[in-house]
């Protein structure tokens, strides 16, 4: 799952580091993550994934890190 | 003047301002383009400036909502004054709410003692108007901080005692990774790079500049720019910003309703055509101001609940409020304008509309509403409920 997650991050993100270098748990935001891109990114999981993240989840801290997307996704995939 | 310490009657001591101070100035402010030193100096003997730092630390105590009243008053007789009373609060509402460190608890305590004026410097050259976005950032040294950032406007820049600048965190950080900064007056230089000169706020002197700061690092938010801008500062903008939009429009309405109140008098028992008008221009006006009470009953809601504030649809609704605030103003003014016809359209009339319109049309430039329009239709692909 996190490698399919860094796929939606190369893809939508925008982050002037390499995707694939980047920790599980390290900070998005600082990585240069803005509030724009993070709705592209949420739009490409919820594509990839077939979810629709619900109100509660559509916060800045769900988009925080690969693992916290990760935790959200795991949530929504087991749910359905 | 006015004294106060009394948070209840801050409207109304801003109405005595207007009345004294900023209205009987204002005609010469638009005029010549100049500060109202003369508001600012009755700001800050009435404790208008330090309203919001509570009691402990020197202040009164106030809310948003009692400075929105306040702002919402001086909207009548001089813009230019509310507006800068208006940036000056949303600089102290981010002290307020997030000032943390030993060092911006004093300093907040020293800008309800000494009645510090404090000024914004959100946008920067070449990032498009974007205020997530910055080139310039901090540059720590030891226990000091430096930066250096060319502002494309900072309102009443010259004539502030402090300047909250956004900056990346680092050098090495990306452009939305911002902090917030306090300058001291005594810790920045200024070079002015354009002239305001413009067709309404004229008062508002907002000027480019070259700053130049240094200052203590503890001077640096520890709270995330981003977080700040969008519990505090964005939302404390809008409803501060369209309260004054409020006071103008009442402005406007009061002169046309005084107008055509006039024409019944000299001939009762026959309605003036122009009331007509004016039970249309009524219709907006309650618009106007219901949207601002509503938006500032969403905001004393989210205060008290972290999920309503972290939302995306407290965002786009804050964001709506000022888009749908500025058009309707423009519409308002227009309205009485027609109303009064060529006595609102004369300079020199007890009816005269013509500032009102001018400083009317800035509100939807000053952020501009495309802009505004352009987050929210990003933020509406993925918000579920209103």
């Amino acid at each position: 799952m996190e490698e399919t997650i860094r796929g939606v991050l190369a893809d939508y993100a925008k982050l002037p580091v390499e995707v694939n270098g980047i920790a599980d748990d390290a900070d998005l935001y600082a990585l240069g993550l803005t509030s724009h891109a993070s709705v592209n990114v949420m739009l490409g999981l919820e594509d990839e994934f077939d979810v629709e993240f619900p109100d509660a989840l559509l916060r800045k801290e769900t988009f925080q890190s690969v693992a916290s997307i990760a935790d959200a996704l795991r949530g929504l995939v087991n749910a359905a | 003047m006015p004294e106060t310490h009394d948070r209840t009657n801050l409207a109304e001591v801003a109405r005595q301002i207007g009345e004294q101070v900023a209205g009987p100035n204002a005609v010469d402010v638009d005029a010549t383009g100049r500060f109202p030193a003369e508001s600012i100096r009755a700001f800050r003997e009435a404790g208008l400036l330090k309203a919001q730092i509570s009691v402990e630390e020197g202040g009164l105590g106030a809310s948003v909502d009692d400075v929105a009243d306040a702002v919402a008053e001086l909207g009548r007789w001089c813009a230019s004054s509310g507006m800068i009373l208006a940036m000056h609060a949303i600089q102290v509402a981010c002290l307020v709410r997030h000032g943390e460190s030993a060092e911006l608890v004093a300093f907040r305590k020293r800008v309800a003692e000494d009645g510090l004026l404090l000024a914004s410097a959100t946008t920067e050259v070449g990032i498009g108007g974007d205020v997530r976005s910055s080139t310039c950032a901090v540059e720590a040294e030891g226990e000091r901080y430096r930066l250096r950032k060319q502002a494309p406007v900072i309102s009443y820049g010259e004539y502030a005692d402090g300047i909250l600048v956004t900056a990346r965190r680092t050098p090495e950080s990306a452009p939305s990774d911002q902090v917030l900064v306090v300058a001291e007056k005594s810790d920045y230089t200024l070079a002015r790079t354009t002239e305001w000169n413009a067709l309404g706020f004229r008062g508002t002197c907002s000027s480019g500049f070259v700053l130049e700061a240094s200052g203590d690092i503890n001077y640096v938010f520890a709270t995330p720019y981003g977080d700040m801008s969008s519990q505090t500062m964005l939302p404390v903008s809008h409803i501060l910003w369209s309260s004054l939009w409020l006071g103008m429009a009442q402005e406007a309405d009061a002169r046309a309703r005084k107008f055509v109140q006039n024409a019944a008098r000299k001939n009762p028992g026959v309605t003036p055509p122009s009331a007509m008008r004016l039970a249309e221009l009524a219709l907006v006006v309650q618009q106007l101001h219901d949207l601002v009470q509503g938006a500032r009953a969403r905001f004393r809601s989210a205060d008290a609940d972290g999920d309503l504030r972290a939302s995306i649809g407290y965002a786009t609704s804050m964001n709506s409020l000022k888009v749908a605030a500025s058009g309707l103003l423009v519409d308002i003014v227009q309205r009485a304008m027609l109303i009064c016809g060529m006595a609102g359209y004369a300079n020199a009339s007890p009816f005269t509309l013509g500032r009102l319109l001018r400083d009317a049309h800035g509100a939807q430039l000053m952020v501009n509403n495309d802009r505004i329009n352009a987050n929210n239709a990003q933020l509406l692909l993925v918000q579920r409920e209103r």
